[in-house]
């Protein structure tokens, strides 16, 4: 289980990299934390012709928490972006969602913003950007785009990243007032990739009523699927709530498949009890914030 | 009296070079060595049409590439059938390298061999193999349908059938007596495949001497000594002139018992072809589709028992599933129909198992070896039998145990090494006791009744096993005091981490009552001791320690001869203690043990200290008599061998309390308990070490790990991604008690333990899980999503 | 143009000793620690970032060697379970593992013992929970993890009889603890 050759490349600014990756096209692959790479890469499974490795480029190693949301540089560590209280101030779903990435040992190498790009359907990232409408940076020779969540990701483990371009920052917008969130998996072991997750974002109106409410569910689609269950919570306090018509109504949404570790319909009967608990857990941390105002 | 050290939780002295980096495993030896690396099956099924390797060719560091055509003499032959049986019609081995026919996903076809590892899996990748495809035989129950075969000259792909039938004591057979049971129940088990997976894979290293024409190989095996003799006569080469040690080995656990491994001969003769050092380290991938499996079988039970739960009659029917090939025979499907009956007294017994091929990798030991499906089988039906009459479970078990006063206690089948199955010594009523005051079994109920209060479900299980331990033919042992006082043992079984440079020095240390410092112990090197078995089916320490203590016994009986000469005394009234032979109650007319080994050799050179100060004592030297007498050898040295009778029983029982989620449908385990008798414990910190480590396989058995292969016969979870192994967060704390029931058989009066731990837990957890669900439990592994199943299926 | 074959002088600080290599940009650091740089406490186990054998201490976080390329890390320091120990003085955590038997083969212990030694580093007094998570991101096949478990506890205590103060200073809730 050894890699195999590839031409390496070891850019030191952004300028650099994105001129190696112009240069190398479609042969080109980016290395960033690599936990998701480099096994693949052991097991010859993927065997890119040119590697462009971004770990020099301290212009991209950049945590930023500002009111309306949190930046994460190409080259944060989950560990890194997990630690900031200021994140967790600003987008508390961070710090919930990265604490079920794999193991701590992996979250200290592995980054926020490689985990977006490789578009793993049971990955927790995608699935809190896309809960959030979160964006991605995408940066090319001679120009930037910001992707929305909603076009980023684009099919099991393929995201919007065109060949010659880098994402370089990824932006998780910070809740609307009275808002909580949660994220809740059931994994095999710990640290596992999750046989089903699900991301909850609840917002309370002044009457602590749930106002809008939605999931992200993890391993049940071809990406994070996302699920507006605004209407089935019927603006009633978390309470009274018909979690039962909730659960369906995200049930009703999903097309998981069956493999190795769950059946096709365990999977979807997880995601209906994993919708209410987080969704329960996102009303119970808005009511909190409620009470903050 | 002297340097107690037999039964103390003694620091094992492994541990300093292990925690330090200094250990020596396989792929720390040879930084200089070749890399071999070998391009595999990637079908289950097929007929090789062409090998190219003219891609490869060019690769810059490659130094060789081998097929089988390649292969001189018995090397091109099938490997060897380890432990034939009559049972075993139809044994079948791989070829080194495949020739002409592949049978499982993974087997070796070329071998490269190259400058490091990762030009040698260049090389690979650019070798291309053509090949017809040929149906593969994947499951038992295909298989034995026989329309696809496996191997075409094994029809109906069965490559053993057994019977063994047990009559009642006044004659009866199983099929009468359940017959004429008042109640009977009849159903089907299975069991899925896992495997020992250690964190170290195999890997062989050679060195061939061409001055010496001799070969130095190391290996990571369970059996040095067997590995040698396997490649002397695999290369043709005098077995003197071959040796072979296991170094520090990353865990065994059954898989690297199988020998000669294909790599265990390639690379020697690789290493002598080419005249340099040539290493194989194996790769996860390669451990995954390439070692061996175990545990799969399909139970069908039928028992007939009384209103008490007393087993009048049980008939089990097993299909074992044994993969591609049989190198070591039918070693599991036997244990598995014999220790099935555990600690009780069945009326009559009838076991017959099938042993069939499949397109798959072969199937040899795992610790337990075909015990954990025996036990399985034994404590499905007894919870079947306490649930169809409405009674609890441990009195069900209580009705059917051997009582301690029937030891020796005759089961009347033939064991795995081919003698009687009879019980040396053992008290289930007593374990049971202790075992559910551990776990509180008398008040679960309302534990359960509180639990079920709050919306929780919680659920009991027990299981008890016996595990014949010790199995012969015989180790031996040497020990040998020079003149520095130190003390070499050596032993011909290897070690995997049971700390047996610890327990053996403990065991050598009190028997001549010297410091454990002075003490040292080699394993598994043939250069010191060139006859043994090997470590595996729980017999390190019954074997060697028995091996270790009789040769011990020798060696002190001359020191003590030798030194009641020099002090002019009886030996009857010498001790040693601390090194020092004394006379009892007289500590001044002492002489050290180190002068003794000096004065053991008449040829006394002063190269040292000792030599020089046990001048004092030579003297009296008759001129009548040789220097070294009749029946007497120069030095301070004694060997012996430990052959048993028979096997000796160890034994046990688990319980544990499980939840489940009323939603997910996730198990939790509470609490795990343990009552364990290994007779009298060396050190009962290895000891509990092994069952942990036991019950910690048993959990990922029970609730983890399985080998999944598709109707393709691909491996589909051939990683630590998808073939779960429970990390620390899934395995429970584990409470243990222990009960000492000596054995007669030994001197030390031990049995074995290192397989214990692992053997009840799936039938323990299944127990534990029907219990809090209300839903029979007949498979195992079971996961949440399985559970999730079985709950619809019973709301229908 | 390159054909992968080309080879890099990189520099690593391994346990506090300036060491150089030329590796090809493939070469993973566990490999370049073990074969380059003859350090073969570190431990290979899985090669796909799994079992936690190859972990090593990257600037002082733990990390997969095994999923890290050794010419990424090139001028950076390395710690190794050979840098654990002290002027041939087992570390608290080293010592802690010898004496609650937390090892058996000894196969995966360096990697157990280049994590726990960052987490005691990081959090002195950690509770059960915050112990069985550390530890949980590494395979042991022999040992059943209690004593692994037990020994990082102890290896807390260890270092706190060493370190006076560090408990009480950082050490979260531990008040009534004597130093």
């Amino acid at each position: 289980m050894k890699p195999p050759p590839f031409e390496y490349h070891a850019p030191v600014s952004v300028s650099e990299a994105l001129e190696a990756l112009a240069a190398t096209g479609p042969h080109g692959k980016v290395l960033a934390g690599g936990q998701s790479l480099i096994p693949l890469l052991n097991m010859r499974l993927v065997a890119p012709s040119h590697l462009v490795d971004i770990n020099r480029i301290g212009e991209l190693d950049t945590l930023t928490a500002g009111a309306d949301g949190v930046r994460v540089g190409a080259l944060a560590r989950h560990a890194t972006v997990e630690r900031s209280t200021e994140a967790a101030a600003v987008q508390p779903l961070l710090r919930q969602a990265l604490r079920l990435v794999a193991h701590p040992v992996i979250r200290n190498r592995g980054t926020v913003v490689g985990s977006l790009v490789h578009a793993d359907p049971s990955a927790e990232m995608p699935a809190v950007l896309a809960l959030l409408g979160g964006s991605v940076r995408l940066a090319c020779l001679g120009g930037e785009r910001e992707v929305a969540a909603a076009d980023f990701f684009t099919g099991p483990m393929e995201s919007a990243v065109e060949p010659g371009e880098l994402a370089v920052s990824a932006f998780f917008p910070a809740p609307p007032p009275r808002s909580g969130t949660a994220f809740r998996e059931v994994s095999r072991r710990h640290g596992d990739y999750a046989v089903a997750g699900m991301a909850a974002l609840v917002t309370l109106d002044e009457d602590l009523r749930i106002a809008s409410a939605r999931v992200a569910c993890v391993s049940v689609g071809p990406g994070p699927v996302v699920v507006d269950v605004s209407d089935a919570c019927a603006r009633r306090p978390a309470a009274s709530v018909p979690w039962d018509a909730v659960a369906a109504a995200v049930r009703d949404r999903i097309d998981p498949e069956g493999d190795i570790h769950a059946t096709a319909g365990y999977r979807r009967h997880l995601t209906g009890v994993l919708a209410e608990r987080a969704l329960k857990d996102a009303a119970r941390n808005a009511g909190t914030e409620a009470a903050h105002e | 009296m002297t340097t107690k050290l037999f039964g103390e939780p003694v620091r094992r002295r492994e541990d300093a070079r292990l925690v330090t980096g200094q250990g020596r495993y396989l792929d720390d030896l040879g930084p200089g060595a070749l890399a071999a690396a070998f391009v595999r099956s990637p079908h289950a099924h097929a007929r090789i049409k062409d090998i190219d390797v003219s891609a490869a060719l060019d690769v810059e560091g490659l130094v060789a590439i081998y097929t089988w055509e390649d292969l001189p003499g018995a090397l091109a032959e099938p490997l060897p059938l380890l432990i034939p049986h009559p049972a075993l019609t139809h044994g079948r081995t791989a070829y080194p390298l495949a020739k002409d026919i592949v049978r499982h996903v993974g087997e070796p076809v070329v071998m490269v061999v190259a400058e490091d590892r990762y030009v040698a899996e260049d090389a690979c990748a650019l070798i291309e193999v053509e090949y017809e495809f040929l149906k593969p035989v994947v499951g038992v129950e295909e298989a034995v349908q026989g329309g696809n075969l496996v191997h075409e000259d094994v029809p109906g792909n069965v490559g053993a059938h057994m019977v063994q039938e047990v009559p009642s004591r006044d004659g009866r057979s199983a099929a009468e007596m359940i017959g004429a049971a008042p109640h009977t129940l009849e159903f089907r088990l299975d069991i899925e495949r896992s495997a020992c997976m250690p964190l170290e894979g195999k890997g062989v290293y050679a060195r061939w001497d061409a001055d010496d024409q001799s070969l130095r190989v190391y290996s990571s095996t369970q059996t040095s000594t067997s590995v040698r003799m396997a490649i002397a006569a695999k290369l043709g080469l005098p077995l003197p002139k071959v040796e072979v040690i296991a170094p520090d080995v990353g865990g065994g656990f059954g898989v690297k018992i199988v020998h000669p491994w294909p790599e265990e001969i390639l690379i020697p003769w690789a290493a002598r072809t080419l005249d340099r050092e040539v290493k194989w380290t194996e790769d996860r991938r390669e451990h995954f589709v390439s070692s061996a499996h175990e545990r799969a079988q399909v139970q069908h039970v039928r028992v007939g028992f009384d209103d008490d739960g007393r087993i009048l009659g049980l008939d089990v029917t097993i299909l074992h599933d044994h993969g591609a090939y049989t190198p070591y025979g039918i070693i599991v499907p036997i244990i598995t129909s014999t220790q099935l009956l555990g600690p009780y007294k069945i009326g009559a017994y009838r076991v017959e198992f099938s042993s069939i091929y499949t397109n798959t990798v072969q199937v040899t030991p795992y610790r337990g070896a075909g015990r954990p499906q025996g036990v399985f089988c034994m404590e499905r039906t007894m919870d079947r039998v306490a649930a169809y009459l409405g009674r609890d479970r441990t009195e069900v078990r209580a009705a059917n145990f051997i009582g301690p006063a029937e030891f020796p206690y005759d089961q009347r089948l033939i064991f795995q090494d081919g003698r009687p199955l009879i019980y040396d010594s053992g008290n289930y009523p007593e374990s049971l006791r202790m075992l559910k005051e551990l776990i509180g079994w008398d008040s679960f109920p309302e534990m359960k009744a509180r639990a079920a209060a709050e919306g929780r479900r919680i659920g009991i299980g027990v299981g008890c096993y016996v595990e014949g331990t010790g199995v012969g033919p015989y180790e031996g042992g040497h020990v040998q005091v020079t003149s520095d006082g130190r003390v070499h043992v050596s032993t011909g079984l290897t070690s995997q981490g049971q700390g047996h440079e610890t327990v053996f020095a403990q065991i050598a240390a009190t028997e001549l009552g010297v410091p454990i410092e002075k003490v040292s112990v080699v394993t598994g090197d043939t250069r010191r001791f060139g006859y043994a078995v090997g470590t595996f089916a729980s017999r390190a320490a019954v074997m060697s320690g028995n091996a270790i203590a009789l040769a011990c016994r020798k060696v002190r009986e001359k020191a003590l001869r030798i030194a009641a000469d020099a002090l002019e005394a009886d030996p009857r009234d010498l001790e040693i203690t601390d090194g020092i032979v004394h006379v009892a109650g007289t500590p001044s007319a002492s002489i050290p043990l180190a002068t003794v080994a000096v004065l053991s050799n008449p040829l006394r050179y002063a190269f040292d200290e000792e030599a020089k100060r046990a001048t004092q004592f030579s003297g009296a030297t008759s001129m009548d008599r040789p220097p070294v007498e009749e029946g007497e050898e120069p030095g301070l040295e004694g060997k012996d061998y430990y052959s048993p009778i028979r096997s000796t029983f160890a034994s046990g029982m688990h319980a544990a309390i499980v939840e489940t989620d009323p939603e997910t449908a996730e198990i939790t385990i509470l609490r795990y308990a343990v009552v364990h008798d290994c007779g009298k414990l060396i050190n009962p910190m290895i000891v509990e070490g092994q069952i942990h480590g036991g019950v910690a396989q048993g959990v990922g058995g029970a609730l983890y790990e399985k080998m999944v292969y598709d109707e393709h016969g691909q491996l589909l979870n051939a990683s630590f991604m998808d073939f779960l192994m429970p990390y620390a967060t899934e395995v429970p704390r584990i409470e243990t008690a222990h009960l000492e029931t000596p054995s007669p058989l030994n001197p030390l009066g031990i049995k074995g333990a290192g397989e214990a731990g692992v053997i009840p837990v799936s039938a323990v957890i299944a127990s534990a899980v029907e219990d809090a669900e209300g839903i029979t439990i007949d498979r195992m592994p079971i996961s949440p999503s399985d559970l999730h199943t079985l709950r619809l299926r019973l709301a229908g | 143009m390159s054909d992968g074959t080309t080879r890099y002088a990189i520099t690593l600080v391994v346990n506090g000793v300036v060491r150089e290599a030329a590796v090809p940009a493939r070469r993973l650091l566990s490999d370049c620690l073990r074969h380059d740089l003859g350090l073969t406490g570190t431990h290979v186990g899985c090669e796909h970032g799994v079992c936690g054998a190859c972990t090593v201490l990257l600037d002082g976080e733990p990390v997969r060697s095994c999923l890290t390329f050794a010419v990424t890390v090139d001028g950076h320091e390395i710690t190794t379970v050979e840098g654990l120990a002290k002027d041939g003085e087992l570390s608290p955590v080293q010592r802690a593992f010898t004496e609650c038997h937390g090892l058996q083969c000894g196969f995966c212990t360096p990697g157990f013992l280049c994590t726990a030694t960052a987490f005691l580093r990081d959090n002195p007094v950690p509770t059960d929970e915050e112990v069985l998570v550390a530890v949980s991101g590494n395979l042991c096949r022999c040992t059943g993890y209690q004593n692994i478990v037990k020994a990082v506890h102890r290896a807390a205590e260890i270092q706190a009889e060493i370190q006076p103060g560090l408990t009480a200073e950082t050490g979260p809730g531990e008040s009534g603890r004597t130093a």
